[in-house]
């Protein structure tokens, strides 16, 4: 006389996910739009030096990035960035799982870390080039620097959190340490792990920018500045915009990886809330 | 006793911590053959929970030992499963019913082909067939512990443990689940050792009903359960002997909780 009548609570269908983000965009976009109306309107009302209008924008990004330059100053920039990233998160995630993991390394450590997490990054600039001198590792190394912090913080408190009763599931069915990592303490910490990475990425930004602006004969933090101080204003608000551009860019990434990564995580916030 | 299947002797348990030191366990002995569904029965914190960690392997015992196989037990054996209290954490929530109950399964070197037969056996067998592709937080309390239960029953251990499983499910669902472990002791022949505070259940489930005393905890009571083997939860309940059974265990627990029993001589 068993009676299994449980329901299954089922994810949004399909469609409706794909209305939900078109809705999105059209929210996204919105108010960019409107602010560009009212700018170009302003600027031909008043024109100003500094502050040149949409129009003329657009057109100086299109004359400066899109051609030749983009391989000069846009290329390269791209490639310290992504390196940059790419080194920070595996750094940040293998360090952080060991130091996590192991008690008394974690206790030794956190206090220092948490001191090197404090200082600028950009302070080091100067140092890492008496070291290296002005080559691409050094910037590479710069944005290393800061943005591997918030990363290697965040995975070994997620580490250190693993709950207690999934460790013990995992011990008693003989799951060993090396697949525990794989199938547990890596997943439970993915969260953290995630939120770590996704303030890593904003770091790196701005690093790679100034970086560039330091020391440099290419890429886009150089060349803005170079536009600046050539009075190239127009330019260098394009090169403003395509700053924007790659935030964006970066963000709608990371956005897509983490909607994959997380999507237990957000399917439980969602139970809970409903 | 050839077929003994566990032995637990004068095992002691004693928590060290900053704040001084927990006696959980004082001195339990008992042995369980194979193919028997023991239940543990007794008040909550009298170490019901350290006593299974220290069986299943998780936990050091201060003294004394336990024997799976006669073999001593140190570190978790293989030929064990266990079913947490808190299902909730203990089902990995990243990974679908299918792959919760895979998961045991990885480390076991078997085909891929028997590996998912065993898999869709199990999740037949807790009547959960449907819900493979589900996670286990799309899933109610009863539903989640039947997962627990499904994982257990495909790493086909020779003994599955179960901590209160059904403590925090409801009525119907708990008689539900009392009869599916009724039915993988009876079908399956499956040893099975049920720790439970409810003492209608562990007359209801068991062959035997082990009586623990309060914390520092040792055996007040093996009692046989001469109930026929195929129960049923109205006529069984119902039933005068049913009814004498459960007084009297409810009598030495309540023993138990004044403190009154005086341990026998060992
Ligand atoms: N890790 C621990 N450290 C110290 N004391 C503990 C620990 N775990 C349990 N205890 C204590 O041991 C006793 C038995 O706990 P437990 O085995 O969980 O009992 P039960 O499962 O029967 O409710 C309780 O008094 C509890 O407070
Ligand atoms: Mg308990």
């Amino acid at each position: 006389m068993t009676l299994y009548t449980g329901t299954v609570v089922t994810v949004r269908p399909k469609s409706r996910v794909w209305r939900s983000i078109g809705e999105n965009a059209l929210y996204a976009l919105g108010l960019p739009f409107l602010l560009l109306v009212v700018w170009g309107v302003w600027s031909t009302i008043s024109p100003q030096k500094f502050f040149p209008g949409p129009i003329e924008i657009i057109q100086a990004f299109v004359d400066t990035w899109i051609g030749p330059q983009f391989f000069v100053d846009v290329v390269p920039s791209l490639a310290r960035l992504g390196l940059g990233i790419v080194l920070s998160i595996a750094i940040g995630i293998t360090a952080g799982t060991v130091i996590g993991s192991i008690r008394w390394l974690r206790e030794l450590l956190e206090p220092t870390l948490e001191f090197f997490r404090a200082i600028p990054p950009p302070v080091l600039i100067p140092v890492v080039v008496l070291l290296l001198g002005i080559t691409d590792a050094t910037k590479v190394i710069v944005i290393v620097s800061g943005a591997i912090w918030p990363i290697l913080l965040n995975t070994i408190e997620g580490v250190r959190a693993t709950d207690a009763v999934m460790t013990e599931t995992a011990r008693s069915f003989g799951i060993t340490r090396w697949q525990r990592l794989r199938y547990l303490v890596l997943p439970a910490a993915s969260p953290q792990i995630m939120a770590g990475v996704r303030q890593g990425l904003s770091v790196a930004l701005i690093l790679m920018v100034i970086s560039e602006m330091f020391s440099s004969s290419s890429g886009l933090g150089y060349r803005i500045t170079y536009f600046q101080r050539n009075y190239l204003i127009a330019e260098m608000w394009s090169g403003i915009l395509l700053l924007g551009l790659i935030g964006v860019l970066l963000a709608t990434i990371f956005g897509i990886v983490e909607r994959r990564v997380l999507s237990w995580y957000h399917g439980i916030k969602e139970v809970e809330r409903a | 006793m050839p077929d003994t299947l566990l032995q637990v002797e004068h095992l002691k348990k004693i928590y060290e911590s900053s704040t001084g030191s927990v006696e959980a366990i004082g001195d339990i002995s008992f042995s369980m053959r194979s193919g028997e569904l023991v239940c543990i029965v007794g008040p909550s914190g009298c170490g019901k929970t350290t006593l299974l960690k220290c069986i299943a392997g998780l936990l050091n015992p201060t003294a004394g030992s336990v024997e799976l196989d006669g073999r001593k037990v140190t570190a978790p054996p293989a030929s064990m499963a266990l079913v947490f209290q808190e299902y909730g954490r203990s089902l990995y929530p990243w990974l679908t019913v299918h792959g919760n109950v895979e998961l045991p399964l990885k480390h076991k070197r078997l085909a891929r082909a028997e590996r998912e037969r065993l898999i869709v056996d199990a999740l037949e067998a807790v009547g959960l067939d449907h819900a493979a592709k589900s996670y286990p937080w799309q899933l109610s309390g009863g539903m989640q512990q039947r997962v627990a239960i499904a994982r257990a029953v495909a790493y086909q251990p020779e003994v599955l443990i179960m901590d209160e499983p059904f403590a925090a499910v409801d009525a119907q669902t708990r008689a539900d689940l009392e009869d599916l472990v009724r039915g993988l002791h009876r079908d399956r022949g499956m040893s099975i050792l049920f720790v439970t505070h409810d003492i209608d259940e562990s007359v209801y489930l068991g062959e035997r009903v082990i009586v623990l005393s309060k914390s520092p905890t040792w055996v007040q009571e093996d009692l046989a359960i001469d109930l026929a083997p195929e129960r049923d939860q109205i006529t069984t309940r119902a039933l005068p002997r049913f009814t004498e059974l459960r007084t009297h265990v409810y009598e030495q627990i309540q023993r138990a909780k004044r403190g009154e029993a005086i341990r026998a001589a060992a």
